[in-house]
């Protein structure tokens, strides 16, 4: 009997559309798997964008200028307007907003383990714009041609925001390497706490990565974690290097039949024991947000008591 | 008052993966009819692969003439823009 039949009619259709590079709609039949997978991923970046603003937001305050002040909370609102947008197109997919909260709350959903990393010094502001925004970048533009339109649109909308972050990053350290031995050093250590940890951003390794072959297929993701990884390592050991900066990494090396740098090992115990709840502020991270989360609670109140007496009112005009 | 028809504003996504674009708008009893008059008045040559219709009487929009103090605090940060920010020699993929 051929195999094919075994299909549902939906799926083939769907499969066809994926396989032909053309969208998958919010109202398209779709595998309840990819519906599952989907959800997963985009509340996983969403909640990532909003949890990425504690370790800036730190900073705010003691931001070393007025002029730095603006950029970083400049900055830090275009990291909310991100989790808006994902968190927008993850309700597409038939889900509400207060799972999505709950979800992240009890700790069925993750967010990106790079910040559960405390930002000690102004230079780690630096470090963040320029690292963790590089490899969120990179990671943003091939899922610009992820295979879910609303999830696609809103990675084209945030790709065009984020060039500012990394530059803004980069100008920081730079002017930090143009500074005194004292901000040098600075820089220096943040770049030697944040290097690992922006390369452990991209998952495990092709081979171990538990949620990949399915995901390529579908084309949810379209390039692999070690193939953005290394491109990462390629612009940034560039960028390091042309402000002086130096890449913690004694087996960094340029590699010229490859055409790329072959890079260390990556310590992959440290990359689990933080993922698992047990980084630096795991704890701190989620006691803030859900306490930012009940602290906001008489607001949704108010404005839902507000709509209500609103609606009311204009039907006894009415 | 009541026999009128209502105004229905039309959106059309021409090709999957694309944002619905506003392409004009028509009158109809109901939402049901708006889309198939849409569908004959705006798709006759394969424009679109899907069709929105929104009552007009729904849509709150912004005021062209509030637009100076509407966007006013935007205007003056240009440090939201890449451009604001030079790059050393060598430095170009950034
Ligand atoms: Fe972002
Ligand atoms: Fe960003």
């Amino acid at each position: 009997m051929d195999k094919r039949v075994a299909l549902v009619p939906g799926e083939q259709t769907f499969q066809a559309r994926i396989d032909a590079e053309e969208k998958i709609e919010p109202k398209d039949w779709m595998p309840e798997k990819y519906r599952q997978n989907l959800i997963r991923q985009i509340s996983q970046h969403a909640h990532s964008e909003v949890i990425g603003e504690q370790p800036e937001g730190n900073w705010i305050t003691r931001a070393p200028s007025l002029e730095r002040k603006a950029i970083l909370m400049a900055k830090v609102q275009d990291e909310a307007g991100h989790g808006l947008y994902l968190y927008a197109a993850t309700e597409t997919l038939g889900i509400t907003r207060e799972e999505l909260i709950d979800r992240l709350h009890t700790g069925a959903s993750k967010y990106a383990s790079i910040f559960n990393y405390p930002s000690l010094t102004w230079a780690d502001i630096g470090a963040i714009g320029w690292l963790v925004d590089s490899a969120a970048i990179v990671n943003q533009v091939s899922l610009q041609n992820t295979s879910y339109g609303p999830y696609a649109r809103a990675m084209v909308r945030i790709c065009k925001e984020e060039s500012f972050h990394q530059r803004q990053g980069y100008n920081i350290m730079m002017t930090l390497m143009n500074g005194s031995q004292v901000q040098r050093d600075m820089a220096q250590d943040a770049l030697d706490r944040w290097w690992w940890p922006s390369l452990m951003m991209f998952g495990p390794h092709d081979g171990e990565s538990a949620h990949s072959a399915q995901s390529m297929k579908w084309k949810i993701k379209r390039r692999s974690n070690d193939d953005l990884r290394q491109q990462f390592v390629d612009q940034a050991v560039q960028q390091a290097e042309a402000i002086g900066l130096v890449v913690p990494d004694p087996d960094l090396q340029w590699d010229d039949a490859r055409g790329h740098y072959d890079f260390g090992a990556i310590d992959w115990e440290e990359f689990e024991r933080v993922i698992s709840g047990n980084g630096p502020c795991n704890r701190q991270r989620l006691a803030h947000h859900k306490r930012a989360h009940r602290e906001g609670a008489w607001v949704r109140e108010a404005m839902a008591v507000h709509e209500a007496k609103q609606r009311l009112s204009n039907e006894d005009v009415a | 008052m009541a026999d009128q028809m209502q105004l229905y504003e039309v959106f059309i996504r021409s090709r999957r993966g694309l944002d619905h674009k506003h392409v004009g708008s028509l009158h109809a009893d109901d939402a049901i009819q708006a889309l198939e008059y849409a569908r004959d008045v705006y798709t006759r040559r394969g424009e679109g692969v899907s069709i929105w219709v929104v009552a007009s009487r729904d849509i709150t929009a912004s005021q062209e003439s509030d637009c100076e103090s509407f966007y006013d605090p935007l205007d003056d940060k240009p440090y939201r823009h890449a451009a604001m920010y030079a790059l050393p020699e060598g430095v170009d993929s950034l």
